[in-house]
């Protein structure tokens, strides 16, 4: 199979989950209690005036699958509706908190790397001794360790304890928001830096038994050198690491931005579940969904590219 | 293979058996856990308080033991539910296999694509209704786990000897696979729903400290953590106690866990 057909099934692969999710998620306004206008009202007064306009304006008299049609249309478009709780388009609410997580995400995926990589690496190379067991330890206590408890005792270490870091906040300029934003980044790195020396470890643990790396040893070739060989090869579950470590941050920055008081995303989502503002939760719903998808895209046109055996239908191995 | 159990497990598994105590006995152990006290409030740590009160006036030492309680039934119960669900599914996809299997297989793929606490945090959220929807909706997501471990352990089993006989007697399939099938498998199945377990219970503090697991004033780890993290300067032991709780319990749950996964795993290849 070629390159063209590889990407169109991929591409159509993930079109269809998308697609069916999206369903799902049009389906979050029918699963609220109550009936649709009173949830779609919200505080609203329920005037004759104001369920007419619900009613023309989400089309609730069609049948479900033409709703569902017009709705999806809409949000191709780019009309994702009008929140309940602020009366303002959606697509403005989403578009004034997303800088942040996006920050947040970027700089704990940045502080993951940092850390998770060079502990994994540390551990297979010491395999079996003190230090690769500490890695290990600390890899799964990581890996398991929620990000809110674990936000909430860097809060209380290296903010009130030490004073290290401001407490709560988002602060002013560039560099002021960094150091407001390296706690909840760190808490939220934490989870990700379990899975990077899990995945990463084993890998290259499998990698350093292999004949080449026994062979390239006999050789003389250098340690620097051997573990560069051996690193490239152990790329692959580093990949399944990585979208892992996307979707687990995803998950983790709406605990890390309601412990930290920062106004993202992940804080509007719980705001406006907590709040039942269907709108609001519908297109969060829809733009994590499209962003975990692309992600699972990109990992597996990234497996194919670091192994071409994947492309001619070969299992990884 | 080595008898001895590594040190990390052992302190993992006493860890645990101080949790299942106060799970267990709760009741007894802090009869007064929840009751509040309005006139203290919160304090720092002091006689009769060795870990202080939290905004209620609660002491957090006995909210501690009383948070076990809370939190172990409801991961049971996700724990029990995607067994359930997980095992047959596994079983008849890795028995009949063909187009069950292929369609089993798709819907775990599915559904290890979403991340549960995302999907739980959405549907309990709208839904409304605390701790039920989330423990439905984490049944749903975490069965896929138990899907395909157990579909691949069966299928090391399909073409046994021990089969052709059930089969030559003309055994029902599900009395095959229920009767004969699964209890050779049973250990790979439960190790699987441990660490379901331990999912299990971090996610649903994680709902409760969002609000949308347990109702308010519950004797909840996530939920203590909550309540109290905007009094960090009053008493931080209100904070920091159940979120060391939290920490070790999981921690302790997925060493267990992993170690349980890994004996199977072995005995499974060896004989």
């Amino acid at each position: 199979m070629g390159w063209a057909g590889f990407l169109l099934r991929r591409f159509a692969g993930t079109a269809a989950v998308v697609l069916l999710l999206s369903v799902g998620v049009f389906l979050l306004l029918y699963l609220a209690p109550g009936s649709i206008q009173q949830t779609l009202l919200g505080t609203r007064p329920a005037t004759a005036e104001t369920i007419a306009a619900i009613q023309a304006r989400h089309h609730l008299n069609d049948p479900v699958a033409l709703q569902y049609l017009r709705w999806f249309g809409d949000v191709l478009r780019g009309d994702l509706g009008t929140s309940i709780r602020t009366g303002m388009p959606v697509s403005d609410m989403l578009g004034q908190r997303l800088p942040l997580t996006l920050a947040l995400v970027g700089y704990g995926t940045l502080l993951a790397a940092l850390a998770g990589i060079p502990l994994g690496v540390l551990g297979a190379l010491r395999r079996g001794r003190v230090t690769d067991r500490l890695v290990v330890t600390a890899g799964v206590v990581g890996l398991s360790a929620p990000p809110f408890a674990v936000g909430l005792l860097l809060l209380v270490v290296f903010a009130l304890w030490l004073g290290w870091f401001p407490v709560y906040g988002t602060g002013q300029g560039a560099g002021d928001q960094l150091w407001h934003l390296t706690l909840p980044a760190a808490a939220l790195a934490l989870g990700a830096v379990g899975l990077l020396i899990r995945f990463g470890r084993a890998a290259l643990v499998r990698e350093m038994e292999q004949d080449y790396v026994v062979f390239a040893r006999a050789r003389g070739l250098s340690g620097p050198l051997v573990l560069g060989y051996a690193m490239r090869n152990s790329l692959v579950p580093i990949l399944t690491a990585a979208g892992l470590v996307v979707t687990g941050m995803l998950a983790g920055t709406v605990l890390v931005e309601v412990t930290f008081a920062l106004p993202g995303l992940g804080s509007l989502l719980v705001d406006s579940v907590t709040f039942k503002d269907v709108p609001v939760v519908q297109a969060l719903a829809l733009l994590l969904t499209v962003l975990i998808s692309g992600v699972n895209l990109l990992v597996d046109i990234g497996y194919s590219i670091i192994d071409p055996r994947v492309r001619l239908g070969r299992s990884v191995s | 293979m080595s008898r001895r159990v590594p040190v990390g497990v052992s302190v993992s598994l006493a860890v645990l058996a101080a949790v299942a105590v106060a799970a267990a006995f709760a009741p007894w152990l802090v009869p007064g856990a929840t009751a509040q006290d309005l006139m203290t409030g919160i304090s720092g740590p002091g006689p009769g308080h060795p870990l202080g009160t939290d905004d209620l006036g609660r002491d957090v030492l006995q909210l501690l033991v009383a948070g076990a309680r809370t939190a172990v039934p409801g991961a049971l119960a996700v724990a029990a539910g995607s067994m359930l669900i997980g095992n047959l599914i596994g079983l008849a996809a890795g028995y009949f296999g063909g187009w069950v299997d292929t369609l089993a297989m798709r819907w775990a793929d599915l559904m290890f694509s979403l991340p549960a606490l995302l999907v739980a945090i959405v549907v309990a959220g709208v839904l409304g209704g605390g701790y039920g929807p989330a423990i439905g909706v984490l049944v749903v997501l975490f069965a896929p786990t138990d899907t395909r471990v157990v579909r691949g352990a069966v299928l090391e089993q399909r073409h046994r000897p021990y089969i052709e006989a059930a089969l030559l007697k003309n055994l029902s399939s599900w009395r095959i696979m229920t009767r004969h099938i699964w209890p050779n498998i049973a250990s790979v199945a439960l190790a699987s729903a441990f660490l379901n377990f331990a999912y299990a219970l971090v996610s649903l503090s994680s709902l409760s400290f969002l609000g949308l697991g347990v109702p308010a004033g519950s004797p909840d780890w996530g939920r203590t953590l909550a309540d109290n993290r905007t009094q960090l300067l009053a008493n931080p032991w209100a904070v920091v106690a159940p979120g060391l709780a939290i920490i070790a319990t999981a921690a302790a749950l997925n060493i267990v866990g992993d170690w349980l996964h890994e004996r199977v795993d072995r005995r499974g290849r060896t004989r």
